[in-house]
């Protein structure tokens, strides 16, 4: 046994697991969060003005809007900000938020090869942009992980009157994954998608594809944000997440929204009232 | 290959300028499975020795489970500690999730079962093999189990090695309890994972350079403390 104690490993080791006891006592909240506002470089603009304006540091966990929904059902979040409003809507009336805020904007697009085989660039709308697809059987690449995006797609779907899942496998091919590695997924087999414009502005692996389709009021994306309700969950830390809801929604929160360029494009578009 | 190159170029680059946000990674990955795999070790060690030396009804079942365990998808253990660790969970009140210790105590759940297993397979070839001199010499239990946890200290040190290779390469687990926060519960693999799904493979692929160099650093230190003939020492120790 001394020999183990004289052992340098051990001192190796205490060093090395020193920055997790020193995890920092600041004040700090937990937002489940839509992947795009994360990838696309948004929190690293906003939260360290947040953080300089209110001493609160912001823990983000960005997993697709389906999974940040449920984890907040758990508990496991102080504030909710995610696009899909029906499903944000339903988390309130259910109780487990206090209110929801309209925060920003801005669209979704369809991507895909330069070939166009289905001719996206001539679509008149959105409807008719998958009725394009699904009569060419060109390769669509879906998330199919219950996010935002994919909500949106399937209530295009319904739309445009089509089922696509009957092709699911063939043509219609669904992920389950997030939005970036679904994009993979699509530019390596030259198939269709739909994304958030922010993050395709800040997707680096594009190769050769593009945005063959975009402008139809349709495909607005809302972004939401809620205060996670302390009556479901005592344990919320209800006060500084309404300060991090009120500056997001507030003058200095809608101004860097406006703010975050990403080669020289603006990605999100303030609108809480 | 163009790319493999340029992200090799990236790994050095990166390595060379001391970047700090990749030190903080780096210094937090090895902390969250080092940390781990200690745990491990203190749950694996004994269990698998006494599971190795003794005999009781269901001892084979046993085995066939603990073995089985080896190969738990870590996304299921991620998916499992969430679930006690969640505010809605049996532990949630300890308010561990999305901490470095929801890492650790995942990974330690998916390295666990490997350490046991292997223990298992090596105290039990090597208490064959001492069989006799053992019994000759009246040995006491607990004397015969340090005797033979000694002796195969360092078939035993692979087994920790091989816990550790486990524990840093695994993703799944440490996403979901973890939630890959940024300064806070960010490590190497779920930092691949992030910038694969931004498209910046290059990136990545440095990023998987790193983190093979630093298994190997890790593999490096182990084979130095070990003295060369160490293998070749295969003869009862009592102290």
């Amino acid at each position: 046994m001394r020999t183990v104690l004289r052992h340098p490993c051990l001192y190796l080791w205490f060093a090395l697991a020193w920055p997790v006891s020193a995890m920092a006592e600041q004040a700090s909240i937990i937002v489940q969060s839509t992947t795009s506002t994360a990838n696309s470089g948004l929190y690293d603009h906003l939260l360290p003005r947040f953080e300089a304006d209110s001493g609160v540091r912001v823990n983000v966990v960005a997993v697709g809007t389906g999974q940040a929904i449920r984890n907040a059902v758990n508990g496991d979040a102080d504030v909710l900000l995610v696009h899909a409003k029906s499903a944000e809507e339903k988390f309130v009336t259910d109780g487990y938020g206090v209110e929801r805020f309209d925060l920003m904007y801005n669209d979704f697009v369809f991507v895909g090869p330069p070939t166009d085989p289905a001719g996206l660039s001539g679509a008149s709308s959105a409807t008719d942009a998958l009725a394009r697809i699904a009569s060419s059987e060109a390769l669509f690449a879906s998330r199919g992980d219950d996010s935002g995006t994919h909500k949106k797609e399937l209530s295009l779907w319904r739309l445009a009157s089509i089922e696509p899942f009957a092709a699911s496998g063939t043509w219609y091919r669904e992920t389950g994954s997030g939005m970036g590695a679904t994009l993979n997924v699509a530019v390596g087999m030259d198939a269709y998608s739909i994304t958030d414009r922010a993050t395709w502005l800040s997707f680096a692996n594009k190769h050769e594809f593009q945005i063959l389709f975009e402008g139809d009021p349709l495909l607005l994306n809302q972004y939401g944000i809620i205060l996670v309700n302390p009556l479901k969950h005592p344990h919320v830390k209800a006060k500084t997440g309404q300060v991090f809801v009120d500056w997001m929604i507030g003058g200095q929160g809608q101004q860097a929204i406006a703010a975050y360029r990403r080669d020289g494009k603006q990605l999100f578009f303030p609108n809480a009232r | 290959m163009q790319e493999i190159y340029s992200s090799l170029q990236l790994a050095f680059v990166m390595i060379g300028s001391f970047d700090p946000d990749l030190v903080e990674i780096v210094m937090l990955s090895l902390a969250v499975s080092l940390t781990a795999v200690v745990i491990s070790l203190v749950l694996g060690l004994p269990l698998g020795a006494a599971i190795a030396m003794s005999h009781f009804r269901g001892r084979g079942g046993l085995i066939v489970f603990s073995n089985a365990l080896m190969g738990l998808p870590p996304v299921v253990v991620g998916l499992l500690v969430y679930l006690a660790l969640s505010r809605s969970g049996p532990l949630g009140v300890f308010n561990l999730l999305y901490t470095p210790w929801a890492m650790i105590i995942a990974q330690a759940v998916l390295v666990t079962p490997l350490v046991t297993a292997l223990t298992r397979e090596i105290i039990e070839q090597l208490d064959s093999e001492y069989a006799e001199y053992l019994s000759s010499l009246a040995i006491s239990a607990p004397g015969r189990l340090r005797t033979l946890l000694w002796d195969g200290r360092f078939n035993l040190a692979t087994v920790s090695l091989a816990g550790f290779g486990r524990a840093i390469a695994e993703v799944g687990a440490v996403m979901v309890v973890g939630g890959n926060i940024d300064h806070l519960t960010r490590v190497m693999t779920t930092a691949i994972a992030l910038e694969t799904s931004k498209g910046n493979l290059e990136l990545a692929l440095a990023l998987g350079v790193v983190l093979m160099l630093l298994a190997l650093g890790v593999n490096l230190v182990i084979a130095l403390v070990r003295p060369v003939d160490a293998a070749k020492q295969r003869r009862p120790v009592f102290r």
